[in-house]
């Protein structure tokens, strides 16, 4: 697997953890979700990172899409420290630099594929007739060009996790930020929509997966095992040790 | 800038189609804001057609006539020092005439005497009672506000020969003559036959409490000829100038004190009265009965926005995994807090523009079945009840509205 990392170019660094920890206080007890986790994630890499529950990968994924700060430790998104910053600029950084994809789809009910994709560009301040256009195009890509009008009640359950991946796509994010996006599908679907992402992955995107799942696990190019609050195994981490020892 | 105009135009769609999604709910829900509205609008008429009333009442009195009466407008402790005041008689006027003609500059323009009494008056078969018979000069005229329905007051030549002529009140000839005009025909007052010559129009009640209408004014040398025993007597100046009001009553408590005959360690025995001085013993009483009345209706508007506030926490509490979808998407804390302050405020607006127009058909059936009572429904009262709608849904949707913007994303995206 490694040999496959290796023979693409990596690209450009876009998410640069060190060492990130991250307690809950539960009652009286402090659960250590994140025990110190680094890793480096680069421009149009697809990566899953996978474990069982209480692995800490919710909450690795809650801190790589800027839904939440770390207890401790840097984290960099495109060289920002996000680690700083407050809850309007992680807002900025959520709308503008990462697409969400999320295993219930999370569409507003009462709004058509149109409305649903459009809502991002509003929180980025762009004019209705930009954020029709992209809409629309962005749907067309994801091959609902003749869905735009439909409400989520009237889509079937591929249809609607393809909404919410042109939702994820509609800002151009650095990273698309996947949980579980297949776990309400049936296989055949499930297998439709990695497709897409597979698709996504050759035009460029920046992928990153979070399942339980080996089978979905297996379309990314690396793989990222958490037990613990630890990473048990990262088969891509060679290339940025590489760097790092290039670096240094 | 851009962004919050784009923002804002999403919250208010969010709201529609909320409330359309909804209809019971927020239909039972901005019930209590439009049984709110139509509560406050409603005192809201009462109390501006009171206060019309009560200053129109006021403008009887003229804002530029001063009162040279016995007792002053308002309250007195010490009443017993004005029982036995010497009475102000109705020479006084001349004497006061000659003095401010004689007076260069003087602020004052002309002096009126009158005499009152209450007498019952006749007509043929028909009598009414209880009418205020005056007793005065013909350039009364000149300090009354009152137009003449027709016919005409007395002229100076009738006035000098004590006449027997007389002008009655709108009730007096609606009373005596309800299907012929009064003009020329006699009337009879304590058996002295008095030619009518003049009827005033429509004056209303003085706050209600006695009609202005009840009145027949007749030459005061005719009134001392029959009625002098028992009557009261005032004088009326005018002033030239009503922005110099407080210097024309320094002049005519010099003039009066003077024509008095009273030493310079006296205190005065007379009361000049004046129509503001009335209004500021009167206003205190009429805010206190308005700021009561708002302040009872208010009650039910703050119930009203209870029950908005409640909503909105319901609201919130319902859909607090898609605010954690929109704040994974980019909305900020401001994004949302808006979003569920317009939706509480369009309830609001909602239920007041429902309650105005409840308010004003309300108004317009009481206005036809009783047109003597004082309603006043002024676009004026639509803006503050709008307003007041705004400021209820603001009010009421801050808490849940903050609550809502201050939800921990994660935990709100994991919310079932």
């Amino acid at each position: 697997m490694s040999l496959i990392t290796q023979s693409r170019p990596a690209g450009p660094i876009v998410i640069d953890i060190e060492n990130i920890t991250k307690d809950y206080v539960m009652g009286e007890e402090v659960v250590r979700a994140l025990r110190g986790v680094s890793m480096r994630i680069h421009s149009n890499e697809y990566i899953a990172i996978m474990g069982p529950s209480g692995s800490g990968k919710s909450t690795l994924m809650n801190m790589l899409g800027c839904l939440d700060t770390p207890t401790s430790g840097r984290y960099e998104f495109n060289g920002r420290n996000v680690s700083a910053m407050n809850d309007d600029e992680l807002a900025a950084i959520r709308n503008r630099e990462i697409g969400f994809v999320f295993q219930t789809f999370n569409l507003l009910p009462r709004a058509d594929s149109l409305r649903n994709v459009e809502l991002p560009l509003i929180y980025a301040g762009i004019d209705l007739e930009t954020r029709q256009e992209r809409a629309a195009q962005v749907l067309h890509e994801v091959g609902l060009g003749d869905r735009l009008h439909h409400k989520p009640s009237e889509l079937s359950g591929g249809q609607r996790q393809r909404v919410a991946i042109a939702r994820a796509l509609v800002n151009d994010p650095s990273i698309i930020l996947a949980d579980e996006p297949t776990g309400n599908l049936d296989s055949k679907t499930g297998e439709e929509i990695m497709a897409l992402f597979e698709d996504l992955y050759h035009r460029g995107h920046t992928i990153i997966l979070v399942t339980h799942e080996a089978d979905i696990a297996r379309h990314a190019r690396r793989t990222v095992h958490l037990r613990d609050g630890l990473i048990e195994s990262d088969d891509g981490a060679g290339v940025s040790q590489f760097e790092s020892i290039a670096m240094s | 800038m851009k962004r919050f105009l784009y923002e804002l135009s999403e919250s208010w769609r969010i709201a529609a189609a909320q409330m359309r999604s909804n209809k019971t709910r927020s239909t039972l829900t901005a019930l209590g804001v439009i049984i709110g509205i139509v509560a406050v609008t409603l005192m809201g008429t009462a109390i501006a057609g009171i206060q019309i009333g009560f200053d129109k009442s006021m403008a009887v009195f003229g804002d530029d006539v001063l009162y040279v009466e016995q007792w002053p407008w308002k309250r007195v402790d010490d009443w017993w020092n004005y029982r036995d005041r010497r009475k102000i008689k109705t020479d006084y006027a001349e004497q006061i005439n000659r003095i401010i003609g004689a007076t260069p500059n003087s602020n004052l323009l002309v002096a009126v005497p009158t005499s009152s009494l209450l007498r019952s008056v006749k007509y043929a078969d028909s009598e009414v009672s209880n009418i205020l018979i005056r007793g005065t000069v013909s350039d009364y005229l000149i300090t009354s506000t009152f137009d003449f329905k027709e016919g005409r007051f007395f002229n100076e030549l009738e006035s000098r020969d004590g006449a027997n002529v007389c002008v009655i009140g709108y009730d007096v000839a609606d009373a005596l003559f309800p299907s012929e005009s009064p003009l020329g025909k006699s009337v009879l007052i304590s058996g002295q036959p008095f030619q009518v010559i003049g009827v005033i129009s429509r004056q209303g009640t003085f706050l209600g409490l006695f009609s202005l209408d009840s009145i027949v004014v007749m030459p005061l040398k005719a009134f001392q000829k029959y009625f002098s025993a028992k009557s009261d007597s005032d004088v009326l100046i005018k002033v030239k100038d009503k922005t110099k009001l407080a210097e024309a009553r320094d002049e005519l408590t010099g003039l009066m004190r003077r024509v008095r005959g009273l030493p310079p360690e006296k205190k005065d025995d007379f009361s000049i009265n004046e129509q503001q001085a009335l209004k500021s013993t009167l206003d205190p009483i009429k805010n206190s009965i308005a700021m009561a009345g708002l302040f009872v209706t208010g009650l039910s508007l703050f119930v009203g926005a209870i029950g908005i506030m409640n909503i909105t926490f319901v609201s919130v509490k319902e859909r607090t995994k898609e605010i954690g979808t929109r704040k994974a998407l980019g909305a900020r804390r401001r994004t949302i807090l808006l979003q569920f302050l317009i939706e509480s405020t369009a309830l609001c607006l909602l239920g007041g523009f429902i309650g105005l127009v409840f308010a004003y058909l309300m108004c317009f059936g009481i206005g036809k079945a009783f047109p003597s009572f004082p309603i006043n429904f002024s676009l004026n009262l639509v803006m503050v009840s709008m307003i007041v709608s705004v400021l209820t849904g603001l009010v009421s949707g801050f808490a849940p509205a903050w609550s809502a913007s201050r939800l921990d994303p994660v935990a709100a995206l994991r919310y079932e």
